[in-house]
């Protein structure tokens, strides 16, 4: 399975934030979004879950389900953690996990959640309600997405926020497993995830011009592919 | 359990743990009404005679106040855009949050109705027909509703926008409402042709209703 973008361009507003960028990411391969505030990293990552509209290009995720779109075949962790401060935090994985795959049935899900919790290092605070969590304690929640449901494609968006030390590692790992599991992960994030290996996308934000430019953007490193090069 | 149904058992948990839309929606009905005799004077008879019509707007009016809430919240805690790429259409979506607003503001406003009604010294023989017009005709508040609740999500205090979207779209319910009641109770006029035409505009909304809100929630989301 591998996601590949061909002259993806994307606008926001009268700014076209992404202008011509082609990439692959392949099967256990994560590829990291770096670029100052405002070079495109959250657009990029939401027009992939198909949230925005694409100025001109495709995204396709071959190998994947042809039926479904890509957001749907993938994780997206942004700002918000979604989850309700008036369920408890076990009743917030148990819908997420309901909610996302239909087959499951009260036995997976109860080992399911479970399994969420001790990873996630929540289980004492399963019957709480997430209101009283603390900022850090509500990401890892939101985290909880990940695990509790089997997607292909990962799209974080700065998902170490509020994170501690500790459990930034927790999340390496969860990413690792995710990536040994031949999975694909595209994150933006300005604090390294420890991933060996992890190629990197730069993304430079363009002019503030409305105007379309040629190739505005800069690839700079080798390991991104130029637009029109061979794809695997 | 389909996504659909687990949707709808999460919004009516959280309506009903969170309490605030009913009670508000209850509360306001109740003051609406208390006050009504107040203002006209203690004529029974006028009272009695305009009390399908006061029960119906005031009922109209109570269902607005959550009926913002419906997607915001979800907006705001990003819950929406995860609903949205869930694999479930967001049509369904839409329709699971109609429905739970249904089941909560709806039915529970339909049926404080006919208690209200003691204050208006409304026709004994009315509480029947009136609790089922209510029935009947609340569907189609929250089913169109959601088409204001989406078109105004992003909107600051969209509260008044709603109102000034939504009301004129609820006149085809609030007409064929008071129409069915007076039919019951007046001779020589028939209950059941409006009474169909009411739940008629009810389904059509179920329909329509979340097909123009998911439209609307697509953009909202961009």
């Amino acid at each position: 399975m591998h996601l590949a973008a061909e002259k993806l361009s994307i606008r926001r507003g009268n700014r076209l934030v992404i202008d011509g960028l082609s990439f692959t990411a392949k099967s256990g391969e994560a590829l990291l979004l770096t670029g100052p505030n405002g070079a495109g990293k959250t657009t990029l990552l939401r027009a992939i879950a198909g949230f925005l509209a694409l100025e001109s290009g495709e995204i396709g995720l071959e190998g994947g389900d042809p039926e479904r779109e890509i957001g749907e075949q993938s994780h997206f962790v942004g700002h918000a953690n979604g989850i309700k401060s008036s369920l408890t935090v076990g009743e917030n994985l148990e819908f997420w996990c309901d909610y996302l795959d239909s087959s499951t049935t009260r036995t997976t899900r109860r080992d399911r959640v479970f399994d969420a919790l001790e990873r996630l290092r929540l289980s004492a605070l399963e019957d709480i309600p997430a209101a009283y969590l603390s900022a850090g304690q509500k990401r890892r929640l939101g985290l909880g997405r990940l695990i509790i449901a089997n997607r292909p494609l990962w799209l974080l968006d700065e998902p170490t926020v509020s994170l501690d030390t500790a459990s930034v590692e927790l999340l390496a790992g969860i990413v690792k497993d995710h990536l040994a599991s031949s999975g694909i992960v595209l994150a933006a994030t300005h604090i390294p995830l420890g991933l060996e290996g992890a190629r990197e996308l730069h993304l430079t934000g363009l002019s503030n011009t409305p105007r379309l430019k040629e190739s505005g953007f800069n690839t700079g490193l080798p390991s991104v592919e130029q637009p029109r090069q061979g794809r695997e | 359990m389909s996504p659909f149904f687990t949707l709808l058992r999460r919004d009516i948990t959280l309506a009903l743990r969170e309490g605030g839309a009913i009670g508000t929606a209850l509360g306001f009905y109740l003051i609406v009404i208390a006050m009504l005799p107040l203002g006209l004077g203690p004529d029974l008879n006028l009272l009695s005679r305009i009390a399908p019509g006061l029960l119906w707007i005031a009922l109209l009016l109570s269902s607005l106040l959550s009926l913002g809430r419906m997607f915001e919240t979800d907006y705001e805690d990003g819950s929406l855009e995860l609903l949205a790429i869930g694999g479930t259409p967001l049509e369904l979506v839409a329709a699971a949050k109609a429905l739970a607003h249904w089941l909560t503001t709806g039915i529970p406003l339909a049926l404080l109705a006919p208690v209200l009604g003691i204050l208006l010294n409304l026709d004994i023989s009315a509480y029947g027909v009136l609790v089922l017009t209510m029935l009947a005709g609340t569907p189609a508040i929250s089913f169109l509703g959601a088409i204001g609740a989406a078109l105004t999500l992003r909107a600051r205090r969209g509260g008044l926008l709603l109102a000034l979207l939504i009301l004129p779209l609820y006149v085809p319910t609030l007409i064929y409402g008071i129409q069915a009641i007076s039919g019951a109770l007046l001779a020589g006029q028939s209950f059941w042709p409006s009474f169909l035409i009411l739940s008629a505009l009810s389904l059509g909304s179920l329909v329509l209703g979340p097909l123009a809100a998911a439209a609307a929630l697509r953009i909202q989301l961009n």
